[in-house]
């Protein structure tokens, strides 16, 4: 087994033709390890958000190749991309976006569910007991804080065991103490399980929780920071706006 | 899945069961037809079995001129009465009698109108005490005397009459007048078997009115003895009758009548049918409808779902499934109202039949396979389209704000014009009349035109709405209303084309009954100059008739110039049935209805003479001077001159017969007549005096050409009400469902 989880070659990605011709991706490349909590950071229309989709097979590539362990993406197909999204990736959402109708249970299960896979017991209550919902469980989301509406779906998507988490903006919408713990049993998940982590975020705060930060500018990989702390993110991007102003 | 879907259905339930409410009607009228006919089916097969459990065996003569029941009435054969003695002789028969019992009796009640059976029979007999089933009421006598009548109470309430009392009664002669001198009921105290009306005359007096023949019977009763099978009964009978009879078992007989009258229900079973298909067709529109909203609404949701693995199928079967549990709940309702209907409607035939003993309600198992198969059917089918547009969302969706923009129109535009293309060139081909199922060819080519304008409405949609828009851009409401239904054309026309159907049903249906209308009046002004006709509405499968004096006395009035009268008959010409008329006056016809002779002359037919129209001479291969053999209703077949052979009108068509001929008709009265006033007589003058002349006939009416086709496009207007009542139902009311 390789220690990367996941890596794009050389992706390009473009969109509109013509005059509005815009591209967003102009050959990045860059290995995400695995067991390893990784934020992309960038300033809006970096492309960050896009990567993050060309990762996880949202969103086709131009020109270049992803890999998701071994798999490469690039004609799968909607058969194979179902099946990879089954499988080995799963994904929170700045929206939370979980079934209004579903209770916290059900939504945390809805992936096995889909997948027509039984729960494994042990493995439920570790991840119930780290997102910390265990006397939420038959609550609708509605009756739920938004706090708790994203430890939900941190769950749902921790509970297939996939082989990477991709998390968009996971703390986009809420206040600093409930983000905080979000990405508090984040890092959790990554320590003690050995969960791999994709973060998209603007946030150098959020940024601060992660092993390795990845960062952004004008559709290219331009700096990395090892073991960052939000201070050190933000003076990285202090510095790369500066370039970026001389430019 | 399935537990997020059922979720899914719960949470908008209200919607989901009132777009199902075109569904629910559509398979009420399904059920409803089938518990109907169920239930009808089983009264009759009571009724029958009642009217046939004391008699073991029922002889009657094969009919001269066989008529299946839905194309009229068939006149039964008369038997010699000496057929009796010849059963009776038969080993195992216990006892044997004759019945002189026909349809057309018809009781004049002390309102001076014709008493109206309501569809039931009105049957006229020879009283016999044969009958173990018949009871006297008290005070009352079997009829001994020719001017002596019994009928059964039904009739006798109904007519508004008491023993001792005087009344006339039409038969194939006209109004006699009878001294009602017994009334009779049946086993358990019943007034009426089945509704029927029954007048009981004198054997020789039922033989001479009924049947017109006197010596005969239509039907020999048989009671077998006992320990001896109907069966076997029944075969020997033929054996000793011969070919010319048709001997039958009680259960056979009562089996058969019941089958006869059962053909009548497939009628209604129709009607019914055609109202679940206009239900069905405005539900798939709205099904498509509501399930495009909610495919657009749960765009997220979906997208969800797709980013956590689930895969294309699964969304297809998400939304199919819930289209399944709409389809099994509107299904569920509909059978539910369907019963109600069908009971309700089933009382309501009962009662308007007379006094028919209604069966148990029944809810046969095609009714329940009927329904669901139908609701649950449709509703898929309709789901498909919006199923298939929620599994292309891509997983992306769920990270987007914005929901997916809208797809270009051309696909659906060129695929509407195509199919608009091929509607219409199917309704060209339909209305050139070329091939066989012309009626057909038009229908598809309608229905496919349509489903094409439909597809073609969202590209209309647009420069529609901001045309109509503007009138009302003047208001704010109004601004909003146009920018909302212009931005979605799919929707909008989506939700036009439900309202669409509705409109294209209504406006066809009327435009039909108003053409058939206008083309009856235009008819009956070319193609006739009567001044006044005699005729009445028909109401049942007996024509109304007059008497046939009325025609001799009409004729001399002061200022009437032609009077020609018609009588009805269905024949056998060489072997081929055909309908014929008698004519009173050849020549008065002639002239009335402008008859231009194309070989031979028209102006006059003796006896044994015959004419017919050109069209009908050049199929059949028939000229003037050749004989044709005819058989009628009665009597032996006679042979006939082509004397006359005339170019048809949209009245006059086909054989036309001297008034002799009526000796062999079925029913020798006139049905209508044509009458032409002189110039300076004021038509009311006379046609108060033909009114007059027709007191005796009440089932008729004397009326100038307008009030001729009032009276017979009467029903029409009734049909059109009716029509657009249950079009209104099954259209409009799950039409304000999307509003929810």
């Amino acid at each position: 087994m390789t220690p990367v989880a996941a890596r794009a070659v050389d992706v390009w990605k473009v969109y509109g033709q013509g005059e509005a011709e815009v591209t967003a991706l102009r050959g990045v490349t860059v290995e995400l390890e695995r067991g390893r909590f990784t934020a992309i950071m960038g300033p809006s229309g970096s492309g960050k958000s896009t990567l993050m989709h060309c990762l996880a097979g949202l969103d086709e590539v131009t020109r270049g190749e992803v890999y998701i362990g071994e798999t490469r993406l690039a004609g799968l197909g909607d058969t194979g991309l179902t099946r990879l999204r089954r499988d080995q990736v799963g994904f929170v959402f700045q929206q939370f976006n979980l079934l209004p109708t579903l209770t916290a249970e059900e939504n945390i299960l809805l992936p096995l569910a889909i997948a027509r896979r039984r729960p494994d017991p042990a493995w439920f209550t570790t991840v119930i007991e780290t997102v910390g919902l265990g006397d939420r469980l038959s609550h609708r989301p509605s009756q739920l804080s938004g706090g708790q509406q994203q430890r939900v779906a941190c769950a749902r998507a921790l509970i297939t065991r996939p082989d990477v988490v991709f998390a968009d903006e996971p703390t986009g919408n809420l206040d600093s103490r409930s983000g905080a713990e979000v990405l508090g049993f984040l890092r959790t998940s990554v320590r003690d399980f050995g969960q791999t982590i994709v973060m998209v975020t603007h946030d150098p705060n959020a940024a601060s929780y992660a092993d390795r930060v990845v960062f952004l500018a004008d559709g290219a990989a331009v700096a990395e920071l090892a073991g960052p702390t939000a201070e050190s993110v933000l003076d990285t991007m202090k510095r790369l706006d500066a370039l970026a102003a001389v430019a | 899945m399935l537990r997020a879907t059922l979720r899914s259905v719960l949470s908008r339930k209200l919607r989901l069961v009132l777009s199902g409410l075109a569904v629910v009607l559509g398979v009420m009228f399904v059920a409803g037809a089938f518990v109907l006919t169920d239930t009808l089916g089983r009264s009759f097969d009571n009724l029958f079995t009642t009217v046939y459990a004391h008699t073991d065996v029922e002889v009657t003569a094969k009919p001269k001129v066989a008529v299946a029941e839905a194309d009229g009435e068939q006149v039964p054969a008369n038997l010699p009465a000496a057929a009796v003695a010849d059963v009776l002789g038969v080993p195992g028969v216990a006892d044997a009698y004759g019945l002189a019992m026909a349809d057309g009796a018809r009781v004049i009640g002390r309102d001076g109108k014709v008493v109206s059976s309501a569809g039931a029979p009105q049957f006229g007999t020879n009283w016999t005490d044969k009958d173990p089933t018949v009871h006297l009421r008290e005070g009352s006598r079997a009829p001994a005397a020719d001017t002596e009548v019994a009928m059964n109470a039904a009739l006798a309430e109904a007519a508004g009459l008491a023993v001792g009392d005087q009344v006339g009664i039409l038969t194939l002669a006209p109004k006699k007048t009878f001294t009602l001198v017994g009334i009779f009921g049946y086993d358990r105290d019943r007034d009426s078997i089945g509704g029927t009306h029954v007048v009981a005359f004198t054997e020789p007096v039922a033989q001479q009115l009924m049947l017109g023949e006197p010596g005969t019977y239509t039907s020999i009763q048989v009671t077998a003895d006992d320990g001896v099978p109907d069966g076997t009964v029944r075969d020997r009978i033929a054996a000793t009758l011969g070919d010319a009879y048709q001997v039958k078992t009680g259960e056979q007989a009562a089996a058969e009548q019941s089958a006869n009258l059962k053909q009548f229900l497939t009628f209604f079973n129709n009607i019914l049918l055609g109202f679940a298909g206009v239900a069905l067709f405005v539900g798939v529109f709205l099904i498509v409808n509501t399930f495009s909203i909610i495919v657009a609404q749960r765009t997220r949701e979906l997208a969800l779902m797709r980013a956590v693995g689930a895969n294309r199928r699964q969304i297809v079967g998400s939304v199919l499934l819930e289209a399944l549990l709409i389809g099994v709940l509107a299904s569920l309702l509909g059978l539910g109202a369907g019963i109600g209907v069908g009971g309700v409607m089933a009382r309501l035939a009962a009662s308007f039949g007379g006094d028919l003993e209604l069966a148990g309600l029944g809810v046969p198992a095609t009714a329940v396979i009927a329904a669901f198969t139908v609701g649950v059917l449709v509703t898929m089918v309709a789901a498909l389209i919006p199923a298939l547009r929620a599994s292309r969302i891509p997983p992306m969706a769920a990270l987007q704000e914005a929901a997916t923009p809208d797809r270009p129109l051309t696909r659906i535009t060129v695929i509407g014009a195509g199919v608009f293309a091929a509607g219409a060139t199917t309704l060209g081909v339909g209305l050139s009349g070329v091939g066989d199922a012309t009626l057909w060819t038009v229908l598809a080519g309608v229905l496919v035109s349509f489903v094409g304008v439909a597809l073609l409405t969202p590209v209309i949609a647009r420069p529609a709405v901001s045309l109509i828009g503007r009138l009302f851009s003047w208001s704010v409401p109004g601004k909003l209303g146009r920018l909302n239904s212009g931005r979605n054309p799919r929707r909008t026309a989506i939700t036009a084309a439900a309202l669409m159907v509705g409109i294209a049903l209504i406006t066809g249906v009327t435009t039909v009954l108003a053409s058939a209308t206008t083309s009856l009046t235009k008819i009956v002004n070319e193609a006739v100059q009567a001044d006044l006709v005699i005729s009445g509405l028909q109401t049942g499968p007996r024509p109304p008739t007059f008497d046939p004096a009325v025609l001799d006395r009409t004729a001399q009035l002061p200022g009437v110039e032609a009077v020609a009268g018609g009588s009805f008959d269905e024949a056998l010409v060489d072997g081929d049935r055909t309908g014929v008329a008698a004519v009173s006056d050849m020549g008065a016809l002639q002239r009335i209805a402008m008859l231009k002779p194309t070989a031979g002359r028209v102006d006059a037919l003796a006896d044994g003479q015959a004419a017919l129209d050109a069209d009908r001479a050049a199929r059949d291969g028939i000229t003037v001077g050749q004989t044709v053999t005819i058989q009628l209703s009665r009597g032996e077949p006679h042979t006939y001159t082509v004397t006359g052979i005339y170019a048809r009108n949209e009245m006059i068509a086909g054989w036309l017969l001297p008034p002799s001929a009526t000796r062999d008709f079925g029913i020798p009265q006139p049905v209508q007549a044509f009458v032409t006033v002189a110039d300076g007589t004021p038509v009311p003058e006379v046609k108060a005096q033909v009114a007059a002349l027709l007191a005796d006939s009440p089932e008729v009416s004397v009326g100038d050409r307008e009030e001729f086709v009032a009276q017979q496009t009467s029903d029409v207007d009734t049909v059109l009400v009716m029509i657009q009542v249950l079009l209104a139902l099954a259209i409009l009311i799950p039409m304000w469902t999307p509003c929810w």
